[in-house]
């Protein structure tokens, strides 16, 4: 019995080991800050997750390089799978905790952002002193900078409603159109998008109907077809959706397969995989609004990272939220001179910061990033439109810009903010 | 010797009974309860300690499943229903305490858990249960579906994409006594403390309902059914009886899950985590009592340990399941059975030399394999990171030959040596078969003392 | 609209014909050998990544026979080194054999062809509406009719294979006396690893035509994986004619359904009935028919199962 207990304890400190080797050996170079990336590196959102990974070795490297966190800090991208489940993301965290990491980016669905908010808060609240601070990249629910925020999460991506406001901007402008449809996948992501959608409508096109307001399971449906012959039957001259992956390709191949000559407003027509399985039946009829595309300028500074990234790792460099995060985290570590997430948490609140595509600002009253939104619509590779988009012959043209002050939206955040560091 | 069943194999180890006391059975049981209680000083960091909460809970779920397919038959798909209203049940129940509306111990919850489990046992359990063997898969299979399908479609119960949060220390002091005040369970030692307890008592419950008469006839419908009908006892209502008790056990699991995590999303209901709960209570071996908890331990290594150290845990995880159900149908409990009889017939002193080859050759197979596929997975999966990487703690460059040389060579040598010792061992396993089962046949009833 | 119907009609026709497609491969191998093939829809899936890698290297038309041929092999290989050795364990050891195996190939593609969708396209002269139908004011794709004539000429083959050729009479006389069969001097596990390879190879043609017109991903496996045992098990386990039956009745069901708003509180406001909107049931009423339709073939499983086991035109129970 004591022999095999001394044998569980040996095997439990060969567990150990891995982790422990690792942590020794980065403590002896210049101070390296660690960066605990949460997201799902297995299962079927892998795709995305492995290359947003990507995104952020990048990033890091370009940190690093141009010191970016001030001299001799170095940022370090430490990666855990949680395999898309809230509940695997609290385990996760254990783990991000176990090991000293006071940084952790995340953005891969709100369920899981809300949970860690949850999770971090909790933390926080009961061990002050290894306070953890949350980067969403990517995390869209409104909720999570209004009724659910957290001093300690900051939002890198415009969420749902910021986006809603800028297409519906856009939409102001265009007389042509009467009818619009809402199509979305039966979750809160696809309840938030309809729900935003019909409130801005309402607002600034009240002449416009909405003649269809559609939820369907999530990653269920292969055949959109009946759903494109309602849309036909209404008049719809336009369609929105929140759809990503499967679900938005194959809506709308199936509106190209069924001739409908509506225009598709979509979120996430830009994400890895999308393009591809989209392609050439997005012409003439797809339009997302998104905080960045590879065509904003004829030339801009930052044209060379993308071309660096696309060059490397043959993806598309896409998720710009990744370097505004990991830009304005080093920032806050330049001026405070300090790696203490309290710290750095103030210095982030009301940061102003350049950025690929334009000013950014970090809002200290519910830490929502304010960035400038672009409007873009699927069109063949040609002239201005230069950078073709995973290798489709088609690439995002812009249709409008949209300043900053454009998209911001009012906010029902009453955060609890822990006292300031002196 | 081959039989999945597990009777046949119990009946041939006979019973071991000390006298004058039956001390075996308390030798057993406080030993298990001892490793409960003294695995925290051992694994004390975050990561461990969560990592046996949740292979407590594993254990109690899936041996919930194994009174459902070991003891009574019942091959189910959909057995994540249970669980999962059990969870929404108790994380429901943990706000309304914190709220104050609800008096009730959070250290009880699970009991919560377990009635909605055994609520939804009663209602599917009727309609699954008018039928048996594949029909009442797909049925448990189809209900299943939509019963995800509906978490997702009515946010106001289920929560959303979000799920539902709780918070386990917002209830009153454990028992009302103001000294246990410290007894929050905010810490996770004091979660698995409490999982520790619960995972116990089911466990024993669940033994003895194994003693029961009803789960006597719960195995009499599983080898035989018409023969059980026969003698008087509805099938139907039996597997029905089973399904709600498995039922009211996979909702404790659920209950244990809403404290541990403190949220609750629709995952709860996902076709994997019925896949996962089949997975782990086939792998320890079903027919076995304690079967599933085996089962449950490894399928939480892999399943949750194992995907810290590589991205292909899917696929060891499924490599090994396909080998266990071609070599091993019994599950890992068959294989320490067998040879706890070759050792009751104290010949396994012949299969030691055998044994150590097997498993070195196995183990040298076994990391050629992982060599390889590690390598494969860095190549084609982690492109532009470089081709460094880490194995085992050493660093590979997957673009230089060495590595690919020495993972071809160690698997080659891996399966030579393997092959080798296994037909050894295959010819001395079954000579001893042989001797054992001619013993046996030539003193029936006796035992080899 | 009539035209509008029509459409409907044929697009749900089309759907339900390719869910034949994949239903009858597990059809024949579960009458021959009582096992449910869970990792039938990795087949579908590895003959759609088959068909895009031959695409690749030489075009879509060879791909569409060399695909199932390389689906026939690899479904042979699983029945000769796997299957047969858990057929002595029974019949649930077989299935979680399927079932480990459907973990394991979606890995292996994963490793191979990447995490992402992969580019698998409808050739250029199948793409584009049916002109004559367009004069009717339907846009129907010209490649969803390609799919409905190659399952339809999948039927016929298969129907023909088993009654006229001698193979099939012999496929037909193991399916219910296999016995006999093997006293009269026929290979039995030779017909079995034959008829496993083929039903591997009708899934792997149902990934070569729904590949392109659906996204081609890891995942794809999965989304289809559990319509398909709905449809065999509605249409009646072992029974061809039930499955091509079922297969059609659920696409149209789901086609028609996804296309209606009917809700149940309509339904119950035609009767004069008004619910309150604060109670439990309201919620539920309050979903429409295109919301659920997606889910509606789960909720056919259950009924068939509980008031008609056997399915519309099965032989067995299973």
């Amino acid at each position: 019995m004591i022999l095999r207990l001394m044998a569980a304890g040996a095997a439990a400190a060969l567990l150990a080991a891995p982790p422990a080797f690792a942590q020794s050996k980065s403590a002896a170079a210049p101070q390296t800050v660690k960066i605990a990336y949460v997201d799902p590196l297995s299962g079927p959102f892998a795709g995305v997750g492995t290359n947003l990974v990507r995104h952020f070795q990048f990033m890091t490297e370009q940190v690093n390089a141009r010191q970016l966190a001030g001299p001799g800090v170095r940022f370090e991208i430490v990666t855990f799978d949680n395999k898309a489940s809230p509940q695997e993301t609290l385990t996760v965290f254990k783990q991000v905790v176990d090991q000293g990491i006071r940084y952790v980016v995340q953005g891969q669905g709100s369920g899981a952002a809300l949970a860690l908010i949850d999770a971090i808060d909790k933390h926080n609240e009961r061990n002050p002193a290894q306070s953890v601070v949350l980067l969403n990249y990517a995390a869209v629910d409104p909720d999570l900078t209004n009724s659910k925020c957290s001093f300690w999460h900051f939002r890198f991506d415009a969420n749902t409603d910021m986006k809603m406001e800028a297409m519906t901007t856009f939409m102001k402008d265009r007389p042509q159109m009467k009818n619009v449809y809402l199509i979305n996948q039966n979750y809160s992501h696809g309840h938030q998008v309809s729900r935003v959608a019909k409130e801005l409508l309402a607002r600034k096109r009240p002449d416009v109907k909405v003649v269809g307001d559609d939820l369907h399971p999530l990653g269920q449906v292969r055949d959109f077809s009946p759903y494109i012959a309602k849309m036909r039957a209404a008049n719809a001259d336009t369609v929105i959706t929140g759809n990503w992956g499967p679900d938005l390709a194959l809506l709308v191949r199936a509106a190209r397969d069924a001739g409908l000559n509506a225009n598709f407003y979509t979120y996430y027509a830009g994400v890895i995989g999308t393009p591809t399985a989209i392609g050439a039946a997005g012409e003439d009829r797809m339009l997302q609004v998104s905080y960045w595309h590879p065509n904003i300028a004829p030339e801009y500074p930052y044209e060379k990272l993308y071309l660096d990234f696309k060059k490397r790792f043959n993806e598309e460099w896409y998720a710009v939220a990744t370097y505004t995060g990991l830009a304005m985290l080093g920032e806050a570590m330049r001026r405070t001179g300090s790696a203490d997430p309290l710290k750095v948490a103030y210095a982030m609140e009301g940061m102003k910061m350049d950025a690929p595509h334009g000013t950014i600002e970090m809002r200290a009253s519910d830490h929502q990033l304010l960035q400038p939104l672009w409007i873009a619509s699927w069109t063949k590779v040609g002239g201005a439109n230069r950078h073709d988009i995973e290798k489709t012959g088609y690439t995002w043209k812009t249709e409008a810009a949209y300043p900053t002050f454009v998209a911001s939206q009012p906010t029902s955040c009453q955060m609890k903010k822990p006292a300031r560091p002196q | 010797m081959q039989n999945p069943h597990g009777s046949s194999e119990l009946a041939e180890l006979g019973e071991i009974r000390f006298q004058p006391w039956n001390v075996g059975r308390w030798i057993l049981w406080g030993a298990l309860a001892l490793v409960f209680a003294l695995l925290p000083l051992f694994f004390s960091r975050g990561f461990a300690l969560t990592l046996m909460s949740q292979m407590g809970i594993m254990i109690v779920f899936a041996l919930s499943y194994g009174m459902l397919l070991g003891q009574t038959g019942m091959l189910s798909f959909g057995h994540a229903v249970y669980s999962g209203f059990g969870a929404y049940a108790a994380i429901h129940a943990m706000n309304r305490i914190a709220a104050g509306t609800l008096l009730w111990p959070i250290s009880l919850l699970p009991l919560v858990g377990g009635l909605a489990g055994a609520f939804f046992g009663v209602v599917f359990g009727y309609l699954t249960t008018r039928r048996a063997g594949t029909p009442f898969a797909m049925i448990t299979l189809g209900i299943g579906e939509m019963v995800f399908a509906a978490a997702l479609m009515f946010p106001g119960f289920f929560g959303g994409e979000g799920g539902v949060t709780g918070n386990r220390t917002a209830g009153p002091p454990f028992m009302g006594l103001p000294w246990l005040s410290w007894l929050t369970f905010g810490p996770q030692v004091q979660v698995y403390g409490l999982i520790a307890v619960w995972c116990f008592v089911c466990i024993v419950a669940m033994y003895a309902l194994t003693q029961t008469p009803l789960g006597r006839i719960a195995n009499a419908v599983r080898d035989n059914p018409e023969r059980a009908e026969f003698i008087g006892y509805n099938t139907q209502r039996v597997r029905w009886l089973v399904l709600i008790l498995s039922s009211f056990f996979a909702g404790i699991a659920g209950g244990l899950t809403a404290i541990n995590f403190e949220i609750v999303g629709a995952e709860s209901f996902h076709a994997v985590r019925s896949g996962g709960v089949l997975l782990a209570a086939f792998i320890g071996g079903a027919a076995f009592f304690f079967g599933p908890i085996l089962g449950a331990v490894v399928f939480v290594v892999f399943a949750i340990a194992l995907s810290d150290y590589t991205k292909a845990w899917q696929l060891y995880l499924g490599v090994f399941f396909v080998l266990l159900v071609l070599y091993a149908p019994g599950g890992l409990a068959s294989l320490l059975l067998m040879n706890l009889r070759v050792a009751k017939f104290r010949k396994f002193a012949r299969l030691r030399d055998p044994y150590v080859g097997v498993l070195l050759g196995g183990l040298l197979l076994a990391l050629g394999v992982v060599l390889l596929i590690e390598l494969t997975y860095h190549v084609t999966l982690d492109i532009g990171q470089g081709p460094l990487m880490r194995l085992f703690g050493l660093p590979l460059d997957t673009s230089a030959p060495g590595p690919w040389v020495l993972a071809a060579f160690v698997l080659v040598s891996g399966f030579v040596a393997f092959d080798y010792y296994r037909r050894r061992f295959a010819r001395c396993w079954h000579d001893v078969q042989v001797e054992i089962e001619d013993w046996i046949r030539e003193n029936p009833g006796d035992s080899p003392r | 609209m009539l035209s509008d119907t029509l459409s409907q009609l044929l697009y749900g026709l089309s759907y339900g014909l390719l869910l034949f497609m994949l239903a009858s491969g597990l059809t024949l191998i579960f009458s021959m050998m009582g096992v449910l093939n869970f990792a039938h829809a990795s087949f579908y899936m590895l003959g759609a990544y088959a068909a895009y890698q031959v695409s690749q290297w030489i075009g879509f038309w060879p791909a569409l026979v060399i695909a199932p041929l390389l689906l026939f092999a690899f479904g042979a290989v699983v029945e000769r080194w796997g299957l047969r050795r858990v057929h002595k364990w029974g019949h649930v050891p077989e299935l979680l054999f399927t079932f480990g195996l459907s973990y394991i190939i979606v890995e292996l593609v994963q490793v191979i062809w990447g995490r992402a969708a992969v580019a698998y396209r409808v050739p250029a002269e199948l793409d584009g509406p049916v002109a004559w139908l367009q004069g009717y004011g339907i846009t129907f794709p010209q490649y969803r009719m390609f799919m409905m004539g190659v399952a339809v000429a999948m039927l016929v083959a298969i129907w023909l294979l088993l009654t006229r050729t001698r193979v099939g009479l012999v496929i037909q006389a193991a399916l219910t006396h296999p016995q006999q069969v093997e006293a009269l001097g026929h290979n039995l596990p030779r017909v079995y690893m034959g008829v496993f390879g083929g039903g591997a190879a009708l899934a792997g043609l149902a990934g070569v035509v729904g590949g392109n017109a659906f996204v081609t991903e890891p995942a794809m496996a999965g989304t289809v994986g559990a319509i398909v045992f709905v449809v065999i098990v509605v249409g009646g386990l072992g029974s061809l004619l039930g499955a091509f039956i079922a297969a059609l009745l659920i696409g149209l069901l789901e086609n028609f359904g996804k296309a209606s708003d009917l809700t149940g509180l309509a339904v119950l406001a035609r009767l004069g009935v008004d619910l309150d909107s604060g109670s439990a049931l309201h919620s539920v009423l309050a979903l429409s028919l295109s919301q659920v339709a997606p889910v509606l073939p789960y909720l056919l499983l259950v009924i068939v199962l509980i008031v008609r086991p056997k399915g519309l035109l099965g032989t067995r129970e299973g």
